[in-house]
């Protein structure tokens, strides 16, 4: 079995991401090569080949440019499978690559054996074990799902012949201002999710968290339909958290909220869902209307 | 202009799901079903365009069994043109390259110049059915869009990435976009609305007459995840749950003393 594991250049470095990839191939004993679109001088501890395509002539993001260059790889190295990270650039690829391969596409993989994936199902609270029935499959795995894996450095492999495109024109990025409290640094954070109902329950949730002398946050849908700001989400496409404890009011626990604050050192979560998702997460799990629950709460640790 | 948006009708998340006997899916009786969240986005962007840009009309297409007509009806209320249902029993049997492939099939000689779907849908969940139409019919295609605007035969998006960065894209038509969380925020239908939708064309497909691909993913089994090891349950009376939550902090965590 041979893995294709295609990395990701982000901020100015080849992102962590692939290390996961790594220690995915470890963990069903893969051989593994790597790809990444990346400047030629990248470093990377990892024992074995990588091809790097040259950053500076493939620009920004183009999905049909990196296509082709995998497909070069693909043609090159024949490998069984092609591991990408679940993220906005292993979702966007990884099904146009698979449609291009004739391969099974396998999305969000949290855990393999031998050759069964387990994926996520219907918002984390049922799982899927799966199988791919193509030569080739072409999989994406959930981040932080499994073990990073470094050691050695890689023996570089450069591309140089690479084609554009013009069917996509990139025209910048949009970087959100930091405002507000940064919640990286919370001891204590409180955070409200679209169990709350509306606006004007917020302020449930903030009583609490003035009691329990912490900062609020909240879920994306909070966000989203703008009774809080930005600078309060937590997930993947928000702030990472990591205080000493988390309180999730009225948040079902979607893989993209857990990603951002499930290195909590203790987790509460109250949810009148029993099986909400948030309960793989959570060290005590309160069954209850928020609405009902949290001002006892607040006003028993205010006395 | 002529616009498809792909919608798929799948279970409240909030209900309490049950596996089903064969252990394939979820036991389907039960269930309250409506439009998964992300598809809604793609509707009322649709609807959005439509307002500003006349001579548009809006299809709205959605591939399960009888019960799927009700989400296609919501889509015409919000203000879609017409529905297609494609007919499938057993949408649960087919992977995301087999959805995409009906998808395509159906769209293949009717000229769409965009074609909306959702970023994922809440239950399977791949993220995979619209860069697969795309590459099926060799249309442009920008994933996971935030924001969207339609300036002379060209789409100008901004699409999501990780930690709050957008990538600004812009391309020609025909292109296909998937919708993420915060697009926009989707009207509610008014009477009036859900009247006309009632009159409006609906024409439904058999699954057969378009799909003529075997699935590439088997499912094998479907399953209930545990809860986290060691972790504590409170049910009951919500004063004593107030209590008992206050002396497991004490207990566990810095925080309170
Ligand atoms: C690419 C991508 C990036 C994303 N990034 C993020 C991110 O950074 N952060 C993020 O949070 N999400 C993110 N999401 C969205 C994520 O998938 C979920 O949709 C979101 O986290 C759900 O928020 P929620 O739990 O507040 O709402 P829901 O999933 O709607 O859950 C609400 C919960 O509240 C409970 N509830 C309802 N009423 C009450 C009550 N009265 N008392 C107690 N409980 C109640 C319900 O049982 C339910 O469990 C992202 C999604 C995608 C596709
Ligand atoms: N059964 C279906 N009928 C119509 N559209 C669908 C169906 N399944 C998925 N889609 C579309 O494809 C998108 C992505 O779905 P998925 O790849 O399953 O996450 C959804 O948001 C819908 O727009």
């Amino acid at each position: 079995m041979k893995a294709l594991l295609i990395g990701e250049y982000k901020n100015g470095h080849i992102d962590e991401s692939f290390y996961e990839l790594v220690g995915f191939s470890k963990k069903i004993g893969s051989e593994t090569v790597g790809f990444v679109v990346a400047p030629l001088d990248s470093k990377l501890e990892y024992d074995g080949k990588v091809y790097i395509a040259d950053i500076n002539k493939a620009k920004d993001y183009n999905p049909k440019v990196h296509k082709d260059l995998i497909i070069n790889v693909v043609e090159k190295e024949n490998p069984d499978i092609i591991v990408f990270s679940h993220s906005s650039y292993g979702w966007d690829l990884a099904p146009r690559l698979s449609v291009a391969l004739n391969a099974a596409l396998i999305s969000e993989i949290i855990d393999a054996i031998d050759d069964n994936y387990i994926v996520p199902f219907c918002n984390a609270k049922l799982r899927r074990r799966v199988k791919a029935n193509s030569q080739k499959v072409v999989l994406t795995l959930q981040s932080g799902a499994f073990a990073t894996f470094k050691s050695g450095n890689a023996q570089i492999e450069s591309v140089n012949e690479i084609n554009q495109d013009d069917r996509l024109q990139f025209e910048g990025y949009e970087v959100a201002e930091k405002t507000g409290v940064d919640l990286t640094k919370a001891e204590v954070i409180v955070s409200a999710g679209r169990g709350v109902g509306k606006k004007e329950n917020i302020e449930v949730v903030k009583n609490l968290a003035k009691a329990l002398k912490g900062e609020l946050g909240a879920s994306r849908p909070v966000v989203d339909a703008g009774w809080l700001d930005e600078s309060y989400q937590v997930g993947t496409t928000g702030q990472t958290v990591s205080p000493k404890l988390y309180v999730a009011c009225g948040i079902s626990g979607a893989i993209q909220h857990l990603a951002g604050m499930k290195k909590s050192n203790f987790i509460v979560a109250i949810n009148k869902d029993k099986d909400a998702p948030i309960g793989e997460a959570a060290d005590v799990f309160v069954v209850a209307d928020l609405m009902e629950f949290v001002p006892v709460l607040t006003s028993k640790l205010t006395k | 202009m002529n616009v498809l948006v792909c919608i798929k009708q799948v279970p409240d998340m909030e209900s309490k799901f049950k596996i089903s006997n064969d252990k394939q899916w979820y036991e389907q009786s039960d269930l309250t079903f409506k439009i998964n969240e992300y598809d809604e986005y793609a509707v009322e962007e649709a609807v959005r365009l439509k307002e500003k840009l006349a001579n548009t009309e809006i299809t709205v297409l959605s591939i399960g069994p009888e019960r799927t007509k009700e989400a296609i009806r919501k889509a015409l209320a919000i203000g879609a043109d017409k529905g297609v249902h494609v007919l499938d029993n057993e949408p649960q049997k087919k992977d995301s390259f087999q959805i995409a492939s009906i998808i395509a099939n159906y769209a293949k000689d009717k000229s769409f110049d965009i074609i909306f779907l959702g970023m994922q849908s809440q239950d399977r969940g791949s993220a995979a059915v619209g860069p697969i139409v795309s590459e099926l019919l060799g249309y442009n295609c920008v994933t996971t869009i935030v924001s969207f605007e339609y300036v002379d035969g060209k789409v100008n998006v901004k699409r999501e990435l990780e930690g709050g960065i957008k990538a600004k894209v812009s391309a020609k038509t025909p292109i296909v976009l998937t919708c993420q969380l915060g697009l926009n925020t989707v009207r509610y239908p008014t009477l009036p609305n859900i009247m006309k939708a009632k009159k409006k064309e609906l024409n439904t497909i058999n699954v057969s007459e378009l799909l003529n691909e075997e699935p590439r993913v088997i499912n094998l089994e479907v399953f209930v995840p545990e809860k986290k090891k060691g972790s504590i349950v409170l049910e009951g009376k919500v004063d004593e749950m107030a209590d008992q939550l206050i002396n497991i902090l004490k207990e566990k965590t810095q925080v309170l003393r």
